[in-house]
């Protein structure tokens, strides 16, 4: 019997996360409670938005690094409408913050798409231009929580239910619900299957009549939706809105897509596998932090270096795989 | 007439264009001061866009120079605090340079990763151990020596800087396109597999050109770090941006085999002039960045509408 590469690839994920946490264990006191799941459910729900959004792009060929500014104008913006219309009813603030990602996702996509540029420019130029947009209409002022509406600064930490002490909030609901939306779309749909069509042959894809160009700008625009989905969460998680808000985030994206085991030229990949990355990364964000052998500044290296063996182990082993049944396989 | 119709003709008339709008814009533009003091602002910059021209024509991107020059700058701050001789610090600092360019190498060339895949990751990683080094501290005291190379002029008014500057391009001018490994670099850039099969030493060539972009930007780094006087661990964070711009305006293709080093020199005086214009009129920096963007994003597609619009003039004849 052979296990499919992708449930193997699952299963080593989720070994390398429990060795993880049997690692901080061992490490911390009191680190294996209730608490850690109650402190990192919630940032690994936005961080799993972004990097769905982001495993769309990469199932493309194609790369969006312009995510974490979106995240930021979407929070801001949806902040600042909020302070001007606070009546808005509130099911429709998440589906702005959405179209507000959107719309920048559209214009990374039309660039894209329509003139053929390479993603990899295109968002490094929309990072800054976006991040400049929200500098210059945000005029340096910030968005601050006491002017915001209760029901969303409360709204990040409301529990759907809780099982004994084990918080699970709404916001972790949320980002599951579209996890698995997202899983079942692209493993089960015809459309969905369209990016990694696109994404691991594009010249078959051509000739077999798909649409590589509405597919790459749908996959942008998703992206860009899914972050300003993230965008809502932050606002109201932090409340408090900078101009820096969401700085960074599109390497932590990037980070998770590529431990998940997305392949970062396109065409494989599994969206449940970049939600256990998500995971994996905020996790030992957080742990380090506690950790007292290091100090909390290896974050970042620690993040880097990881990004850098998972890309490698998962070049050697697809090699390995390859060399194995040279006459080609299923795959 | 000719002249003008390619690239490096065309990024001249613009050239042009902006030191005129400037002048018109600002008295001190085109004082000597002023010149001097742009070339100084920026000059971690364009020497690091010299070496990404060699990088890139190679179809390959080495997106980890801005970490490189911070991580330098902070190993050097944090010896000299150490206790470490200047002089010492500086050397070592190079040699961390060359070391991260060696480890990019190492992945790229050695297991066949892609460059963009590995700069990424030791771009956060670079910067990570930056920030282990000096934390949240800034650290400055720096011997006056040091401080001097990047702040006073070395001959008579003429910093360092703007030596260094002179001297690096006509080198890189020279290496890329005099000489036989300037060829091979074009060679690979336009086909790898063409340049395998030929005989030619494809990892060699890449790997040496990671060292010297890990070398040049260590190099860069110091220099920042001497310019200003104290380093940080967010110091050079998002160069790349600005370097990676300076070099696809220039005409240098992101798929490699094409472009020249005039055109990235070209491009870095108008990225130079442009800054420095939007500066002296009070322009804040967010909003040069966002302007540089625009610039990044029309310079690839300018090529490209100019391609297929000369096609649709040839099908009119």
């Amino acid at each position: 019997m052979r296990i499919p590469l992708g449930t193997l690839r699952i299963l080593v994920l989720l070994g390398v996360f429990a060795t993880t946490v049997l690692f901080f264990a061992s490490q911390i006191d009191g680190y294996l409670n209730a608490r850690l799941f109650n402190r990192i459910s919630g940032s690994v729900a936005v961080i799993a938005l972004i990097a769905v959004g982001q495993a769309f792009v990469v199932l493309t060929r194609n790369i969006d690094l312009s995510i974490g500014s979106v995240v930021g104008c979407a929070a801001y913006f949806t902040g600042g409408i909020l302070i001007a219309y606070p009546d808005l009813p509130p099911p429709l603030v998440p589906l702005l913050a959405m179209g507000i990602g959107a719309v920048f996702g559209a214009v990374n996509g039309f660039l894209v798409a329509r003139f053929r540029l390479p993603s990899i420019i295109v968002t490094l130029a929309t990072l800054a231009l976006f991040r400049s947009i929200l500098v210059q209409s945000s005029d340096g002022s910030s968005i601050t929580t006491n002017r915001l509406p209760t029901w969303l600064t409360e709204f990040a930490t409301t529990n759907a239910f809780t099982i004994g002490e084990l918080q699970i909030r709404w916001i972790v609901i949320v980002s599951i619900v579209v996890v698995l939306t997202a899983h079942v779309f692209l493993t089960r749909f015809r459309a969905g299957r369209t990016f990694f069509a696109i994404g691991s042959n594009p010249d078959a894809a051509a000739f077999a009549g798909l649409n590589a160009g509405r597919t790459i700008f749908l996959a942008f625009v998703i992206s860009g939706a899914l972050a300003g989905l993230a965008g809502f969460m932050f606002l109201s998680r932090f409340g408090n809105i900078t101009v820096v808000a969401g700085l960074g985030l599109e390497l932590k994206s990037v980070g998770a897509v590529v431990v998940g085991g997305v392949n970062i030229f396109g065409g494989s990949g599994n969206v449940l596998g970049v939600l256990i990355g998500a995971a994996l990364i905020d996790l030992i964000d957080t742990s380090l932090v506690r950790w007292e052998l290091v100090s909390a500044f290896w974050r970042e290296a620690v993040l880097g270096l990881l990004i850098l063996l998972a890309v490698a182990a998962d070049t050697v082993l697809m090699r390995r795989l390859l060399r194995r049944k040279p006459t080609g396989g299923t795959r | 007439m000719t002249a003008l119709r390619s690239w490096e003709g065309f990024l001249f008339v613009v050239l042009i264009l902006i030191y005129a709008v400037n002048t018109w814009n600002s008295p001190v533009f085109l004082t000597v001061g002023n010149q001097i003091n742009m070339f100084q602002l920026s000059v971690e910059k364009i020497i690091v866009a010299l070496v990404m021209t060699f990088v890139i024509i190679n179809g390959e991107i080495d997106l980890s120079v801005a970490s490189v020059m911070g991580l330098a700058a902070c190993a050097f701050g944090w010896m000299v605090q150490a206790g470490v001789p200047a002089g010492g610090a500086v050397m070592i600092a190079l040699a961390i340079g060359v070391l991260c360019g060696a480890f990019n190498a190492f992945w790229i060339v050695g297991f066949g990763i892609p460059s963009l895949v590995v700069t990424l990751a030791t771009m956060i990683a670079y910067r990570g151990f930056a920030r282990v080094l000096v934390e949240d501290r800034g650290i400055s005291d720096f011997p006056d020596w040091f401080d001097a190379l990047g702040q006073k002029g070395l001959i008579g008014p003429v910093p360092l800087a703007m030596i260094l500057f002179a001297v690096l391009s006509v080198v890189a001018f020279l290496i890329l396109q005099r000489t036989a490994f300037g060829r091979k670099v074009y060679f690979i850039g336009a086909s790898r597999a063409v340049a395998e099969y030929s005989g030619l030493n494809v990892r060699a060539v890449k790997a040496k050109i990671f060292i010297a972009s890990g070398l040049i930007s260590a190099l860069a780094g110091l220099l920042f770090a001497a310019r200003v006087g104290a380093v940080r661990g967010d110091i050079a964070n998002g160069f790349e941006l600005d370097i990676i711009t300076m070099v696809l305006l220039g005409g240098v293709s992101i798929f490699g085999g094409a472009g020249t080093m005039s055109g990235t020199i070209l491009a870095i005086l108008i990225v130079l002039a442009l800054r420095n214009g939007m500066a002296l009129v009070n322009i804040t920096g967010h909003i040069q960045t966002g302007v540089l963007g625009i610039l990044l994003i029309l310079s690839v597609t300018v090529p490209i509408i100019r391609e297929t619009g000369g096609r649709l003039i040839a099908r009119v004849r």
